[in-house]
């Protein structure tokens, strides 16, 4: 039965402020719900069920007293195992920080702790951020609520089954190429990664910086949009953080879509994409077209590009930003005869297969001899799709695709072939390199019962309205998303 | 036989004086305790952000205004990558092929030689890293069982200076980083202190025959800590090429590692050992564009450069070059200078005393006590000698003592009994005294022995307890002797 934890944040903030629940009741709900199903889910590397009964607790004297609440105010909230926590280990799913507790508190998070959101643990994720389907873990995979033989997607799987299955309301992921919207739409939840820069990156641990969003898992567009207005907006720690307005997301909602101009990226519905996926999506873009919206064909030239751009770039940059880990300051450390030899044997021990992978890729497309015809390549790609996204805003208000390519797919399917896998994110990778705003929202199921997601895409700085296109669609479908585990439970 | 001549490039890297370092809000300071002014970001810990200092970035620009660099209205970050255990993130953010400050150059003036003009390829931001000791017994790393690291200069700003290779000789070179460290004093931008590591250098050197424009094989030399290092170190290696060049040796293409003790350069690493960076564009920083409003608010707000300020002093006060090269090449010391010849004191004695004795003084009891020398001193001082009030060795005396209590010079001159005796009444009475006392050395001038007249004035100064104006005195003695 549907119990707190089930509902939207919306929903929950209504009741808070009502008197009708209290925060530690809520708090009690999502962390019955987690003692209840996540030894077979795996989302959770460290609850933190008293700190979330004592904030609780501290929140509901304050509700109390009638004072004004935010609507994050006392619900309960997942973050991803790559953003700091000041006095709780973070771990980024690896071995080499398996003993790490930060100093600092990441910027987004200490916003949404100041305005009064409930950490109710730190979450599963591929390590470093680095995979799509949180088979990357050192600390073992997470299934996939709908379907426990099969992955969540990646690389915030832990985020996104935790709020498909109910351990949390919603949760914090990061997005470096789809690590949000591919596992939001592999579990049949709500996952925005905003403009590159809306969010301060400030206590993100790095993947690949100039890629890396902190993102959301909600169960609504209304959620989303709730908690990207407590985080958006200039940080000074963090000098690429955009000092830009930050409206009220959650206004214009309702909207409807009614005279958007919609255009339906018609590579994405090509070969590689199942069949069930590309139904549901296009079915999506016919609701929004019945809801009044202007539907056209639109493209994005280059996208074919983005792929093997990413895979340039990101671990490029992934192995200058990894090379900290070195046994000397933090973490893990393997003593060796000098420090050189501690070095080495630090990072042989405590690095997996991908990471190891990513960081010899990257380092030899920055060596010598080499950069212009790899990182400067790409980067050259990277200006082509910003182009591209420019002439195609010209256009459009949003741009539509599948999230994914596939629904979830069985644990250990795609393990062993690394292009397979890194094909999941070929929709989701552009808006990464052009740093515009997209969203997945459930569109419905495939045979299999396995939910389908689409993306939604705007220009840089426009989520307001790719939220009332999401919203619209949204409302329209109305879908009922309960995750069989829930239904057995 | 060919004649060969040297080739030398050099890059220095300096340490803005700035109150916090160049990505995060700690201190920057020298000696503070171990892992005292550190934090996520300096530390690089994982998810911390470097926010460039804009202290710093005005403080390279104005640099690069002094030395008549581009600047330019768009320049990048960059990661240098290479693993070094007190190198936080192991890589450094530094600038690769975009520098905030592009040519320039900087005329310098040899000692007792032509003036030159030095060229400036490019002046660029960076971070300093962490420093490394070794714990062991013995304090020596062979038999180390820790190695220490200090992240307190982690992330100091540094501004690298990379010379073109115009330079000729160590002379020039010690030269030049002289000039540039005037240069970079008079901008009040770093302590410039080699001594503490605020300003180092390092050395490119190649050899080739007089008249040739081919370069030679270049080689890197490191760990040079002073003027005189540098110098040194120039000369012995440039003695050393050279012999290989004629005996036919190849030069191979290396770092070498200037040994202070032992007077000599050594291989330290080679080419084929040379780090590939793997530099990129540090994403984390957005590019540095300052406005052109700014660099002209600090192109205008330039203060007076050790140039101009030489050629002003010997324009308007007619001191001689060597004593101007000395007095610029210190700030303090040309700042007491002008404050000095502002209250009226003659500026050529002036000078003298602040370059040779002064300084000397500075020598014996450090830079803090000798500034306890204030213009208000040097005035006095100079007044009473201008008076005959005291004598040079007596003003000698009050200056060290100026340095050792700051009382003031009227205070000293009668603590120590300093005034001399100039008035001709009164010494005369005690000229008289010992003529009559010294009848036979008397004699002896009238006869033609005028070198008693040495002696006759010693005994003068004794009867006076030694506060006869001696120049007076004698010539007193003449006047009785030969009247
Ligand atoms: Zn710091």
């Amino acid at each position: 039965m549907t119990e707190l934890c089930d509902l939207t944040g919306d929903e929950l903030s209504t009741k808070l402020r009502a008197g009708e629940i209290t925060a530690v009741a809520l708090a009690e709900s999502a962390l019955a719900r987690r003692e209840a199903v996540d030894d077979r889910v795996g989302a959770f590397l460290t609850p933190t069920p008293e700190v979330a009964l004592e904030r609780a607790a501290e929140l509901d004297t304050y509700l109390a007293t009638g004072a004004p609440q935010t609507g994050v105010a006392g619900i309960p909230l997942a973050l991803k195992d790559v953003l700091t926590t000041k006095g709780i280990r973070t771990t980024c799913g690896s071995k080499i920080l398996e003993t790490y507790v930060p100093p600092y508190d990441a910027t987004a998070w200490t916003r949404l702790s100041g305005a009064g959101s409930v950490l109710i643990g730190k979450t599963n994720c591929d390590e470093f951020a680095m995979g799509s389907s949180n088979e990357n873990s050192a600390y073992g995979p997470v299934h996939n609520p709908w379907d426990l033989d099969t992955v969540p997607g990646g690389s915030s799987g832990g985020s996104a089954a935790a709020v498909a299955a109910g351990m949390a309301v919603w949760a914090l992921g990061t997005d470096t190429g789809g690590s949000v919207r591919q596992p939001a739409s592999l579990t049949g939840v709500v996952g925005l990664k905003p403009t590159y820069g809306r969010i301060s990156r400030y206590g993100l641990i790095a993947f690949a910086s100039s890629l890396d969003t902190v993102g959301t898992f909600t169960r609504s567009v209304r959620d989303a949009a709730t908690l990207l207005g407590v985080m958006a907006g200039k940080d000074r720690r963090d000098a690429t953080s955009l000092d830009a307005d930050v409206p009220d997301f959650t206004r214009g909602l309702d909207d409807g879509a009614a005279g958007l101009r919609v255009g339906v990226l018609a590579e994405a519905f090509g070969e590689g994409v199942e069949p069930d996926v590309a139904t549901s999506v296009r079915a999506g873009v016919d609701r929004l077209a019945s809801l009044g919206a202007e539907v056209g064909e639109a493209t994005l030239p280059h996208a074919e590009y983005a792929l093997s751009a990413y895979y340039l770039i990101a671990p490029s940059e992934a192995s200058s930003n990894l090379a900290r880990y070195d046994g000397v300051r933090y973490g893990l450390r393997v003593d060796g005869d000098d420090s050189i030899e501690m070095m080495f044997r630090t990072r042989g021990a405590g690095f997996g297969p991908e990471v190891k992978r990513r960081i010899m890729l990257g380092t030899y497309a920055l060596s010598a001899g080499y950069y212009e015809a790899y990182y400067g390549q790409a980067q050259k790609v990277r200006t082509l799709i910003l182009q591209d996204y420019a002439a195609a805003f010209e256009r459009f208000d949003v741009l539509v695709s599948p999230t994914s390519p596939s629904t979830a797919f069985p644990i250990g399917a795609k393990a062993d072939d690394p292009m397979a896998m890194y094909l999941n994110d070929i929709f989701t990778i552009p808006a990464n390199l052009g740093g515009v705003p997209a969203i997945s929202v459930p569109c419905g199921l495939d045979g299999a019962g396995l939910p389908i997601g689409l993306q939604l895409t705007a220009k840089a700085l426009d989520e307001s309205t790719m939220f009332r296109a999401a919203a619209a669609l949204e409302s329209d479908l109305d879908l009922e998303l309960r995750p069989p585990l829930l239904a057995a439970a | 036989m060919t004649e060969y001549e040297a080739v030398i490039g050099l890059e220095c890297h300096v340490e803005l004086s700035t109150a916090t370092k160049m990505f995060c809000g700690c201190r920057n300071e020298f000696g503070a305790p171990p892992n005292t002014n550190v934090c996520p970001v300096c530390l690089g810990h994982p998810g911390s952000l470097p926010v460039p200092n804009r202290e710093a970035i005005r403080r390279i620009i104005t640099i690069g205004l002094a030395l008549g660099s581009e600047i330019a209205p768009h320049s990048l970050f960059h990661r240098k990558n290479y693993f070094y255990p007190d190198m936080p993130k192991n890589y450094q953010i530094s600038q690769y092929d975009l520098p905030i400050c592009v040519g320039g150059h900087l005329d310098v003036e040899v000692p007792n030689g032509q003036g030159s003009r030095v060229g400036i390829t490019r002046v660029h931001m960076e971070e300093d890293t962490g420093k490394t000791t070794h714990g062991s017994p013995s304090g020596r790393i062979h038999d180390a069982d820790a190695a220490l690291v200090d992240f307190n200069r982690a992330g100091v700003p540094l501004v690298e200076c990379v010379s073109e290779p115009d330079i000729r000789s160590p002379e020039e070179a010690g030269a030049y980083l002289r000039e540039l460290r005037a240069t970079l004093e008079s901008l009040d931008v770093s302590d410039v202190r080699m001594e503490e590591g605020s300003l180092r250098c390092d050395a490119n050197v190649s050899m080739r025959p007089v008249g040739d424009t081919e370069l030679g094989t270049k080689v890197e030399i490191k760990n040079m800590n002073s003027m005189r290092s540098l110098e040194r170190a120039l000369a012995y290696e440039i003695s050393r090429q050279t012999k290989a060049l004629e005996t036919g040796e190849p030069i191979v293409q290396e770092t070498r590692h200037w040994n202070e003790d032992a007077g000599a350069t050594a291989t330290m690493r080679s080419k084929e050992e040379a780090f590939d960076y793997r530099y990129f564009p540090e994403p984390d920083i957005p590019a540095i564009e300052p406005s052109a409003e700014w660099i002209e608010e600090l192109r205008a707000a330039l203060p007076e450069l050790p140039r101009a300020r030489r050629e002003r002093y010997v324009a308007e006060h007619g001191l001689k070059d060597e004593v101007v090269r000395v007095l610029v090449a210190d700030r303090t010391a040309s700042g007491l200078f002008e404050q000095t010849a502002s209250l009226g004191a003659d500026p050529a004695a002036a000078a003298n005393w602040i370059t040779q004795d002064l300084a000397g003084l500075a020598n014996k009891h450090g830079a803090e006590a000798a500034a306890r020398v204030t213009p208000r001193h040097l005035v006095d001082l100079l007044a009473l000698l201008g008076d005959d009030a005291i004598s040079g060795a007596g003003a000698k005396q009050a200056l060290e003592d100026v340095v050792e209590t700051g009382d003031d010079i009227g205070a000293i001159v009668e603590r120590r009994g300093l005034r001399q005796v100039s008035d001709s009444g009164e010494l005369g009475a005690i000229v008289d005294g010992v003529l009559a006392e010294h009848d036979d050395a008397s004699r002896k001038f009238r006869d033609g022995n005028e070198s008693v007249i040495g002696f006759l004035v010693g005994q003068v100064m004794k009867a006076s307890g030694g506060s006869a104006n001696p120049k007076l005195a004698q010539e007193l003695l003449r006047d009785r002797l030969q009247g």
